[in-house]
């Protein structure tokens, strides 16, 4: 019954799985965000207090989501490398590290740019902020931390650590609007019973939370075949998995 | 509903964003930047390990 999730651990089993599940990963990304963006963009109305400018939360909101997604996915995979040494787990760790960076910084200029008309501001010390910035710096200290050993599993287990470490400031960042006061507004969907937006606004926004966690999928996978190539050089299976 | 509102106005009004076009479009196009660049990133990553592997495997096949 669990063979399949043991095989989970096996490096050549998860390059292939990651081939297969690429495309199925990457269509509904594209399909979602397409969706997402025109309903977004096109016919979701204004809102009364922010106009058009509310439309930012689109892309803003699903790369905020996605920074904290990808670094719990980072930090539990880290963990399972970590305590069964099981070198796939680690790969999806470092796999994981880039593209949660990206979608952080993408999170901190989109709300930078949201900030401006406002709050007034393009950047402001608030909890919010601050530790979403702190976010940042995480994923490039695990990210350096990874490469900084010659020894690449020494690497691996120290950047393991520091992304279990950091996984304090994951709570941290989803409760900043509440614990402290902020200049940035509390939860709009996460209010599973009663959403703060309408329909015709909340759609393009699942559509596109959907949209990129799908993307996020696809690339991980894509990432992960390097990864895991990188770690089996000169493993038995590479022979047969490169030969045309 | 604001499409309603394209169609009456038009896609002057439509780039305008009701003037918030220059913190609205940056925006959109970042994040479309950001997700070109992770599927140009991971493929060239892949594609720099497979040629690493065949190096590798050249390598150990002429020691051989």
């Amino acid at each position: 019954m669990w063979t399949w999730f043991y095989r989970l651990a096996s490096p050549p089993h998860v390059y292939r799985l990651a081939a297969t599940l690429t495309p199925w990963f990457l269509i509904p990304a594209l399909i979602a965000i397409a969706y997402g963006v025109i309903d977004g963009l096109v016919f979701a109305p204004p809102d009364y207090q922010q106009g058009d400018a509310f439309r930012i939360v689109y892309v803003h909101a699903p790369a905020a989501w996605m920074s904290l997604f990808c670094y719990v996915t980072m930090a539990v995979s880290g963990a399972i490398g970590l305590i069964w040494r099981i070198k796939v787990a680690h790969a999806v760790s470092a796999a994981s590290a880039p593209i949660g960076a990206s979608f952080t910084i993408l999170a901190l200029f989109t709300g930078s740019l949201w900030g401006r008309p406002m709050w007034g501001t393009f950047w402001a010390w608030d909890p919010r902020l601050t530790s979403e910035l702190i976010l940042l710096f995480l994923y490039v200290g695990v990210m350096s931390l990874r490469t900084a050993f010659e020894d690449a599993p020494r690497g691996d287990r120290a950047a393991a650590l520091l992304a279990l470490v950091g996984v304090v400031n994951v709570p941290i960042i989803h409760f900043s609007v509440v614990w402290w006061n902020s200049l940035h507004q509390g939860a709009t969907v996460a209010k599973l019973g009663k959403p703060a937006m309408t329909p015709s606004m909340l759609w393009p926004l699942l559509a596109m939370l959907f949209g990129f966690m799908c993307f996020y999928g696809a690339v991980l996978c894509m990432r992960l075949r390097g990864e895991v190539l990188n770690r089996e050089l000169k493993a038995r299976w590479v022979r047969e998995a490169l030969s045309p | 509903m604001k499409g309603e509102l394209l169609m009456a106005d038009g896609w002057a009004a439509f780039w305008a964003m009701g003037g918030y076009a220059r913190f609205v479009w940056p925006c959109f196009l970042l994040a479309f930047a950001v997700l070109l660049w992770n599927l140009w990133a991971a493929r060239r990553y892949h594609v720099q390990a497979r040629r690493r592997a065949q190096r590798a495997l050249a390598m150990a096949g002429s020691d051989s």
